[in-house]
């Protein structure tokens, strides 16, 4: 790894202000358990690093049952499923942050940084979307907000333009009958990227899903907001053979690929069979909220 | 547990804490990655990032004009060793090409082969100067198959390599005379098949693949070596084999053995992957450029291009059996994919592949393919698990068949004491059908699986352990205890089944023992710590110098009792006079009276045992199978082995389960994943999926106790075998739970479920 | 280019703990080069596989992915800060006890990612284990006897033994 220059900023005006003055041969760090590999292996080169955890606004989590969640953009997985309002509140965000990496990932990998690295495979996004997720960014000229289904461009490329950073991840409060789930598939049971990842969630009326939101991971660039498949079960009965209408459709919103973790035929299979699995998972949690 | 006449011991057989345990539970341990000395260097390798390629110039100016930078070295640097074949342990070497692997020289023949190395102040700085050395390379067209190889249009690897045709391991053999990628052809013989299967009543043939794996020891490959300003050389590294090692390196450095002394550090495992040498060579060349001891340590990724995994194979087997069920003919065609040099373990395969079972007529072919990927190495039991998976596949296809249940076919097969192997030679006294007798009888055997998508598989395996020389000596301590010393490097707590053999032999404590693991220049020579031997061969030398030191321990009692020595006899810890009873003293008695009657004493012996007991075993595992995702989940597994007289019983029990995990990652998800190319894509330990805690049940064991007679402890190895059969018992299981036969590994969800679909008339 | 040396402070193993190290240097490369502290091992440099897991502010981590630099004003626990002068801590015993070592390169990491789990939950099931392990490879033993160590050393702590 090359020598780099480190700053650990303590605002965010100071870590724009840093980052603007390198433009792309900067980016934020936080917990660094992907740019530090990318840097090592020599897929990122930088000149600058500037250090987010240092930033007060970065590192809070906070809760409101009728405001919903916001999670600085510097806060590590395991802060998310500790908390047990955010855990009950956020089944399907849950899911994911206990599933990134290994315990020492999560220690130190953050929700803001899984999104902004962009990866195809990010575990958090697909949950992050079902929850309809919304990233606030800041940078030279001001802040603005962009849905998280919006914001991945490219692999590793987001939205965020040079100078510019995450500053905070906004989950609305769940409706009444909220239930979601992100499920993944992966040849272990643990260390591996996923091969197929779902998010789906729902808002319950007895049996009738009144709204519901599809999110896959692994089978195009970037992770895909499903949003034709939600729309099948919108209004509809929980059947079957509705859950399978559901599926059907996200398989048609993949364009995936054959690599070492699967062919593209397999994933398609494995979008129908776990876009069921974690619909039926979220159907009964929200049942059950 | 099933030998009867079990001896009684005091020691073996009992589970004391081993000698190294307080340092390696609170990281006082040295081991070779730990190793650093004043004044050194760090090393970093430049490797190719093509398959197979003219390496046409090499420009290293760039690289030693950046700060920090002290000195580069090219294969052109390196004398042209020996074209001689030696055997080293479980397969063997050929000093040229084992040069060659350390560096290239005018072609690389793999990604990763090694082109240049560098030493610079820091490991940042070389491997910075690494991106400065420009390589003019012609890329080539790789050959990236076994079986495309073998054409006779295939591109040749080494232009000049003819087929050496030898009839069995080791045989000298003739030469084809043809060029070709087929480095050997060897063939297994016994009996004659053709009237073999025409008494069968049923025939399976089928074809099998597997891919390349890696040992995936935790601990890098690693070397620091010191070229001292009177040519002698010191290296300190991770090894399985130290005389082994400085061997190569006087063979490749044409420096005089005497010059050379390997210091064995501690080692993060090695499983045959630290056998042969790598960076030992680069890190020598740049200490004498530089002055300075040089340090080299690989990353992960170098450690899967760049040294030595196991084999990919592509085989086919064919058994037929009786309708009652007797096995009357095999025949079997092993190709395997030596990589970029001779010298798969493909021989080794061929006399594992039927072994367990007695079977009248039998042929095995077997081909050693050169192929553009890294020169494979031992992987614990080499050559086996690869060969024993189709055999055991098959003969899982012919016991349903024939109507039995799998353990009984195999138990009706069994080979035993006399009957011959396929190499014609007769099995020796061994528990082959006791460990399918134990796990028939087991709780697991017994147990109902308890749900739809599971089911049950069982294989068999075989591996011959090795001996190979051993030397130790012992010094005697006025307070009754021993100082042990041995030269094999410890990889799973050999140094203190050693210890409790001595200990054994004196009467004393296991903890009155103390053992250490000596440089080349400090002990005797060693033969590697492979072939599931170090027990083994260095209790052979334990044995001799302990009964060479009661000996003379006699002696002094004999001269304080004033009588002759052969008056004297030493029986359950304690010196007697046979004449009168009331003259006796405990061995740490008589330590004390060492110096009053003679001075202090100490031992060195050196052996080189045969009869090393082979290994026998039996597994047995539950699955459970998502039809939908392929997921295979192991919910129950026994391992039944043969394990001769257990000295220290949790670390036997240890090698059982460890080896058998590996063969679980072997079978369901390890790989090499190549591109088109030849490029390794998934060189991390993120894509190279070595099971995890979750991915695992407790292992179970079922220790079989049939002592080796050749033993004076009646040790047989016990470290190797447990990989072999899981391939095949997966397989199986799989087979049970959802009725697909998979026949190429590793069985990886995706495959399940193609199969799976192609089964149910599923096109899409 | 050669950069120039960042100065941190830390509390390591209990003791205020100073050093100097480059940017591009890991925390991990900080204990094993700079401190010379090797019982903290490299397997893979890439956050697969435990074996550089040391305690920073009570969360396991790799050490491998954290900067030395980011290191500024942490608590640190390495695997030489585990035992005390009155001797082994139970969990170390009780891997010795169990055999759950056999090369013992994966060892230090093991125990201090058991520990971590130990002190937050006392009595973890089989399962448990197995999942806050996972981060964590053995090569050697198969994880059999690395389970029953950490069972066992919960025993011993909680007074069951």
């Amino acid at each position: 790894m090359r020598p780099i220059e480190y700053v650990a900023a303590k605002t965010v005006q100071e870590a724009v202000t840093s980052l603007a003055e390198k433009g792309d041969a900067a980016r934020p760090l936080a917990g660094g358990t992907d740019i530090i590999v990318q840097l090592r292996g020599g897929r990122r080169q930088l000149d600058r690093l500037v250090d987010m955890k240092a930033i007060p606004e970065l590192n809070e989590l906070t809760y409101n049952a009728s405001s919903g969640l916001r999670i600085g953009a510097a806060v590590p997985c395991y802060r998310v499923y500790g908390n047990a309002e955010v855990a009950g509140a956020y089944p399907g965000l849950i899911d994911a942050a206990s599933l990134v990496g290994g315990i020492q990932i999560q220690g130190r990998g953050s929700i803001g940084g899984n999104l902004c690295n962009a990866a195809p495979s990010g575990d958090t996004i697909p949950a992050l979307i079902a929850h309809s997720a919304v990233a606030e960014i800041t940078g030279p000229g001001g802040s603005r907000e962009v849905p998280v289904e919006d914001f991945c461009t490219a692999p590793g490329r987001t939205v965020i333009q040079s100078g510019e950073i995450l500053v905070a991840i906004r989950i609305p409060a769940p409706a009444a009958h909220f239930g979601a789930c992100y499920m993944r598939f992966i040849p272990r049971n643990e260390m591996d990227i996923a091969v197929v990842g779902v998010g789906a969630s729902v808002v319950m009326d007895g049996n009738k899903v009144t709204a519901c939101r599809i999110a896959l991971a692994s089978v195009a660039p970037t992770p895909v907001y499903a949003a034709a498949a939600g729309a099948v079960l919108a209004g509809k009965e929980a059947t079957e053979e509705n859950i399978n209408a559901v599926a059907e459709v996200a398989q048609s919103a993949a364009t995936p690929i054959s690599d070492m973790r699967g062919t593209a035929e397999y994933r398609t299979h494995l979008i129908g069979v776990l876009t069921r699995r974690a619909l039926q998972s979220a159907i009964q949690r929200a049942k059950g909220a | 547990m099933t030998t009867s006449d079990k001896k009684k011991y005091k020691v073996i057989g009992t589970t004391p804490i081993r000698h190294d345990g307080a340092d390696k539970v609170t990281g006082r341990a040295v081991y070779g990655i730990d190793f650093h000395t004043t004044g050194m260097l760090w090393g970093k390798i430049l490797r190719s990032p093509h398959a197979h390629a003219k390496i046409k110039s090499i420009d290293a100016t760039k690289a030693l004009a950046l700060p920090g930078v002290h000195a580069v070295v090219t294969g052109k640097d390196m004398a042209v060793a020996r074209d001689i074949e030696v055997e080293a342990g479980e397969t063997s070497l050929n000093y040229m090409h084992l040069s060659d692997n350390v560096m290239a020289r005018d072609k690389a023949l793999y990604k990763g082969h090694a082109v240049a190395a560098v030493a610079a102040d820091t490991q940042h700085i070389a491997e910075e100067a690494l991106g400065l050395i420009e390589v003019d390379y012609e890329v080539l067209t790789p050959v990236l198959n076994g079986r495309e190889g073998m054409k006779s249009d295939a591109p040749l690897i080494h232009p000049d390599q003819t087929t050496k045709i030898m009839a069995f391991r080791f045989d000298p053999g003739t030469d084809s005379g043809e060029k070709s990628n087929i480095a050997g052809k060897s063939q297994l013989k016994l009996g004659d098949i053709d009237a073999g299967f025409k008494e069968a009543d049923f025939i399976v043939e089928r074809e099998y693949t597997t891919s390349w794996v890696h040992q995936g020891y935790i601990e890098a490959q690693n070397a620091t070596a010191h070229w001292n300003n009177d040519d002698n050389i010191t290296v300190w590294n991770s090894s399985q084999g130290t005389f082994n090692q400085r061997q190569l390196m006087a063979e490749i450095l044409k420096h005089p053995v005497s010059q050379i002394k390997m210091v064995p550090m501690e080692i993060g495992g090695g499983f045959g992957g630290k056998i042969p040498v790598y960076l030992e060579i680069p890190a020598a060349m740049l200490s004498k450029k530089t002055g300075h001891p040089v340090k080299m340590t690989m990353t992960r990724t170098e450690v899967f291009e760049g040294t030595g995994p196991a084999s990919a194979a592509q085989m086919k087997a064919k058994v037929g059996a009786t309708k009652d069920g007797r096995i009357t003919a095999a025949y079997a065609e092993l190709v395997f994919e030596a990589g970029a040099f001779p010298g798969s373990a493909v021989g080794a395969g061929a006399q594992g592949m039927f072994t367990t079972y007695n079977i009248e007529n039998v042929l095995i072919d077997g081909y050693d393919v050169v192929v553009n990927k890294p020169k494979s190495a031992a992987y614990r039991s080499p050559g086996t698990p690869q060969a024993c998976f189709p055999a055991e596949a098959v003969i899982d296809e012919l016991a349903e068949l024939v109507g039995m249940d799998p353990l009984d076919f195999r138990m009706k097969n069994a080979a035993k004491e006399g009957d011959r192997r396929a190499d014609g030679v007769q099995h020796p006294e061994m528990g082959n059908l006791e460990c399918m007798e134990a796990l028939k009888a087991s709780d697991h055997y017994k147990s109902d699986l308890g749900g739809p998508n599971r089911g049950r598989g069982v294989a068999s395996g075989y591996w011959g352990n090795a001996g190979m020389p051993a030397s130790c000596s012992i010094a005697i301590n006025a307070d009754g205890t021993v100082s042990l010393a041995e030269g094999s490097p410890d990889i799973g707590g050999s140094r203190t089944s050693i210890a409790m053999m001595c200990a054994e032999a004196f009467g004393i404590a296991a903890e009155d023992v103390h053992p250490s693991i000596k440089d080349t220049d400090s002990i005797g020579y060693q033969g590697l710590t492979a072939g599931s031997s170090t027990t083994l061969r260095n209790g052979w030398a334990v044995f001799e110098v302990t009964n060479q030191a009661i000996e003379l321990i006699k002696a002094r009692a004999a001269r304080l009792w004033e009588t002759e020595p052969e008056n004297v006899d030493f029986a359950d810890g304690v010196f007697f006079s046979k004449a009168e009873k009331e003259l006796k003293l405990t061995f740490k008695e008589m330590t004390g009276k060492l110096m009053e009657t003679g001075g202090p004493i100490s031992v060195a012996a050196s052996v080189a045992p045969r009869g090393a007991g082979p290994s026998f075993t039996t597994h047995m595992v539950d699955v459970e199978v998502d039809p939908e995702t392929g997921k295979v989940e192991i919910l129950r597994y026994t391992a039944a082995q043969d394990v001769g007289t257990m000295i220290h019983p949790d670390y036997v029990e240890g090698q059982v389960q460890g080896g058998a995990v590996q063969g679980i990652g072997w079978a369901l998800n390890e790989e090499y994943f190549f591109s088109d190319k030849g490029a390794m894509l998934n060189a991390s330990y993120l894509d190279y999926r070595v099971p995890t805690m979750l991915d695992l049940p407790m292992i179970d064991t079922i220790l079989v106790e049939h002592a080796n007679p050749d033993h004076p402890f009646g040790v047989r190895g016990v470290a190797e075998i447990s990989v072999v059969p899981p391939l095949g018992a997966l397989a199986n299981a799989i087979y049970a739970a959802v009725g697909v036969r998979m026949r190429d590994l590793p069985m990886a969800p995706h495959k399940i479920v193609k199969a799976l679909q192609e089964k149910n008339g599923k096109t899409k | 280019m050669a950069s120039e040396k960042t100065h941190v402070r830390t509390t390591l193993n209990g003791e205020a703990t100073e050093y100097l190290c480059e940017t591009n240097q890991s925390l991990l490369e900080v204990l094993r080069d700079v401190l010379l502290l090797t019982g903290t091992k490299e397997g893979c440099n890439d956050g697969n596989c435990g074996a550089c897991t040391v305690n920073m502010d009570g969360r396991i981590v790799d050490s491998c992915l954290v900067l030395g630099v980011e290191a500024e004003g942490a608590e640190i626990l390495t695997i030489e800060g585990v035992a005390t002068p009155e001797g082994l801590h139970p969990i170390q015993q009780a891997f010795l006890e169990n055999a759950a070592l056999q090369c013992g390169i994966c060892t230090p990491g093991f125990i201090i990612a058991s520990k971590a789990l130990l002190e937050k939950e006392p009595n973890p099931s089989e399962a448990r284990i197995r999942h806050w392990l996972a981060g964590n490879l053995c090569r050697c033993t198969g994880y059999d006897k690395i389970v029953k160590a950490v069972v066992a050393a919960a025993n011993t702590i909680g007074g069951k033994k």
